[in-house]
């Protein structure tokens, strides 16, 4: 497909699965006062950025070219408010994409998020990165989605999700894990992969996956889209503002260093942070 | 009616191992400051990590938010303006200052201001006395040990800076070898109190025409003597060897700042950053500038000699009044220097 013809493709899958949506929701009964909510999406390079009214899209601001996020986030948000004439102080909640994925990328994400929620008196909600990619392919009721990002060293960050009567079920819990496990945890059922960086993996994914009942969801899906993070977080419940910090479900080199020479450090240890 | 508002800064900084956030008012009065310092954190490792770093400050920065808020019962309208810490410092545990920082001036309207972390540490010395130009600076910390010159407010020069590690950079890695807890600087100076300058270690490009310090050179000599020691199995003393170290630290700092006061005559020399607070580094200054007429020596108060965002509200004032803007898109700049003085 050309640039073109996905951007295309792009609003017209939106447009259908806003009617979905919107006809799906019909029977619940309907809030007197129209949530608006911003989404923050900086986990991995795209970064995706979108208000939305009542589960439909204001505006959406979704690019691939970002260097930088802390440079372009904030400019991102500003547009998206000023296109669809809000002010910040308008808005009910904020979702951000919590994770896995890059952790300066999400820091930045979610710092933002908290920032804002915090300053403007609002709901925050996190909701896993790995499930937004899941959100854009709509499939049968037994097909298990498995969002996949390279994690390096043969790892890969993943979960698995189904649709359950248009909800989104988390049916396997987003992980840290070598490809190899991930495949292992997955003979037997049908399933979908999703991501640009399973290409990564391809050899190894051909092996490890013969003979099982597998498909590739279409190459856009890789992307995140902040509408159907906001969609996925519109229902969650708040989380708490000040404690809120990234899934990066890993720990960091030197900490796992100290805890292996250290088996009960932790309890020992004490505090690591201290107020004055 | 000719009543002047004052100007309150939220201030935020977050450059390398301490998350903090204040509410300063005309640049002079921190209403109230809430920091969250992860020493006890990276004592673990021996010195700070910054990927687990940029966790802590993004587990931390909210919360001290709301304490500077709820202590004061401030809000945001009463703001002038937000301050923020972008450089120099750990990319990653600057970003979650930059980043709260933004949000909060986007969220309100509010201009935003990017300060040197730098200038922050020479404006720590404000809540001492009001600075008068021109002015000289020594900043002296685990990351930073140079001399800056202002000839007017707002404006930093570097004449002379270290070639190789910083000055606390070097209490720390000594520290190690003496078997110390991170951060050293302190226990250090407790120590050396009670022993002498016996080893008469190097005192690095002392006599060398120019501003620049040097302290490998003397971490290198410490290092050997100690492992000598141990090879032939002699007990050192920990006292004198701590107590040696000092000397020749405070010996060069205070002689090439004496070299500066007479090439750049100024009205105040200013002592900061965290290694300001060494005793003997302060004792020695003050001695010094009482000897020079029209030189008085401002030291930053203790308690805003570390990192800490009072500082970075104080310096962020100063810039405000010059009409120093960030826009929407700062990004943190972990390389951030100030200019040289260009003769
Ligand atoms: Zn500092």
């Amino acid at each position: 497909m050309k640039t073109r013809d996905i951007f295309l493709f792009c609003e017209m899958y939106a447009w259908v699965y806003v009617k979905l949506i919107k006809e799906g929701s019909s029977v619940k009964k309907r809030t007197e006062h129209n949530m608006k909510i911003l989404a923050i999406d900086t986990s991995n390079r795209p970064l995706s950025v979108a208000l939305l009214e009542d589960q439909s899209l204001l505006a959406e601001n979704t690019t691939t070219v970002s260097k930088n996020h802390s440079v372009a986030l904030m400019p991102a948000i500003s547009e998206i408010f000023e296109q669809s004439h809000l002010k910040p102080t308008e808005i009910d909640r904020v979702v951000v994409a919590k994770g896995p994925g890059s952790y300066t990328g999400l820091r930045i994400g979610v710092t933002t998020a908290k920032a804002l929620a915090y300053s403007l008196d609002k709901e925050l909600v996190g909701v896993s990165s790995l499930a937004v990619l899941a959100a854009a392919v709509h499939v049968d009721h037994e097909t298990l989605l498995v969002p996949v990002f390279d994690a390096r060293r043969d790892n890969v960050f993943a979960g698995g999700y189904v649709w359950d009567n248009d909800q989104l079920i988390n049916a396997l819990p987003d992980q840290h894990i070598s490809f190899k496990d991930l495949c292992a945890q997955l003979v037997g059922k049908k399933v979908c992969f999703i991501g640009a960086d399973l290409v990564k993996f391809k050899d190894e994914l051909l092996e490890l996956m013969a003979g099982q009942d597998y498909s590739f969801a279409p190459a856009d899906s890789a992307i995140p889209r902040a509408f159907n993070l906001g969609l996925l977080g519109a229902s969650e419940k708040p989380q708490s503002v000040s404690d809120f910090v990234p899934k990066y479900l890993r720990l960091t080199q030197a900490e796992s260093q100290w805890l292996e020479k250290n088996p009960q450090g932790k309890e020992k240890h004490g505090p690591y942070v201290k107020k004055y | 009616m000719n009543e002047e508002k004052d100007t309150i800064i939220l201030a935020f900084e977050s450059s390398c191992d301490e998350t903090s956030v204040a509410l300063v008012k005309n640049g002079s009065e921190v209403l109230a400051q809430s920091t969250a310092t992860q020493i006890k954190s990276h004592q673990r490792f021996g010195g700070v990590v910054p990927e687990v770093a940029s966790r802590h400050h993004i587990e931390q920065i909210i919360g001290c938010l709301d304490d500077v808020f709820q202590e004061t019962g401030l809000a945001y309208d009463d703001l002038s303006a937000i301050a923020v810490t972008y450089g120099p410092g750990l990319v990653g545990a600057l970003l979650v200052g930059v980043s709260a920082a933004k949000a909060v001036a986007f969220a309100h309207g509010l201009p935003l201001v990017p300060v040197n972390h730098m200038a922050g540490h020479i404006y720590a010395a404000r809540y001492s006395a009001p600075i008068e130009f021109p002015t000289l600076a020594l900043l002296v910390s685990g990351g930073h040990t140079e001399l800056v010159y202002m000839p007017k407010e707002n404006e930093y020069q570097i004449i002379g800076e270290t070639r190789d590690d910083a000055c606390g950079e070097a209490f720390d890695k000594i520290g190690r070898v003496l078997g110390l807890n991170y951060p050293a600087g302190k226990e250090i100076d407790e120590l050396a109190h009670q022993g002498k300058d016996t080893f008469n270690f190097p005192r690095a490009m002392e006599k060398e025409d120019n501003f620049d310090f040097s302290f490998s050179g003397l971490k290198s000599a410490f290092i050997n003597t100690v492992h000598h020691a141990d090879q032939i199995g002699e007990k050192l003393s920990q006292a004198d060897l701590a107590a040696s170290f000092q000397q020749s630290v405070v010996d060069v700092l205070s002689e090439k700042t004496l070299r500066a006061l007479q090439k750049y005559p100024v009205k105040q020399l200013i002592l900061a950053g965290g290694v300001a607070a060494n005793s003997e580094l302060r004792a020695r200054l003050k001695e010094e500038c009482s000897k020079l007429s029209g030189l008085a020596l401002i030291e930053a108060p203790l308690k805003y000699c570390g990192d800490n965002a009072a500082m970075i509200g104080a310096a962020g004032y100063v810039a405000y009044k010059h009409g120093v803007r960030g826009d929407m898109s700062l990004n943190a700049e972990p390389g951030l220097e100030f200019s040289w003085l260009s003769e």
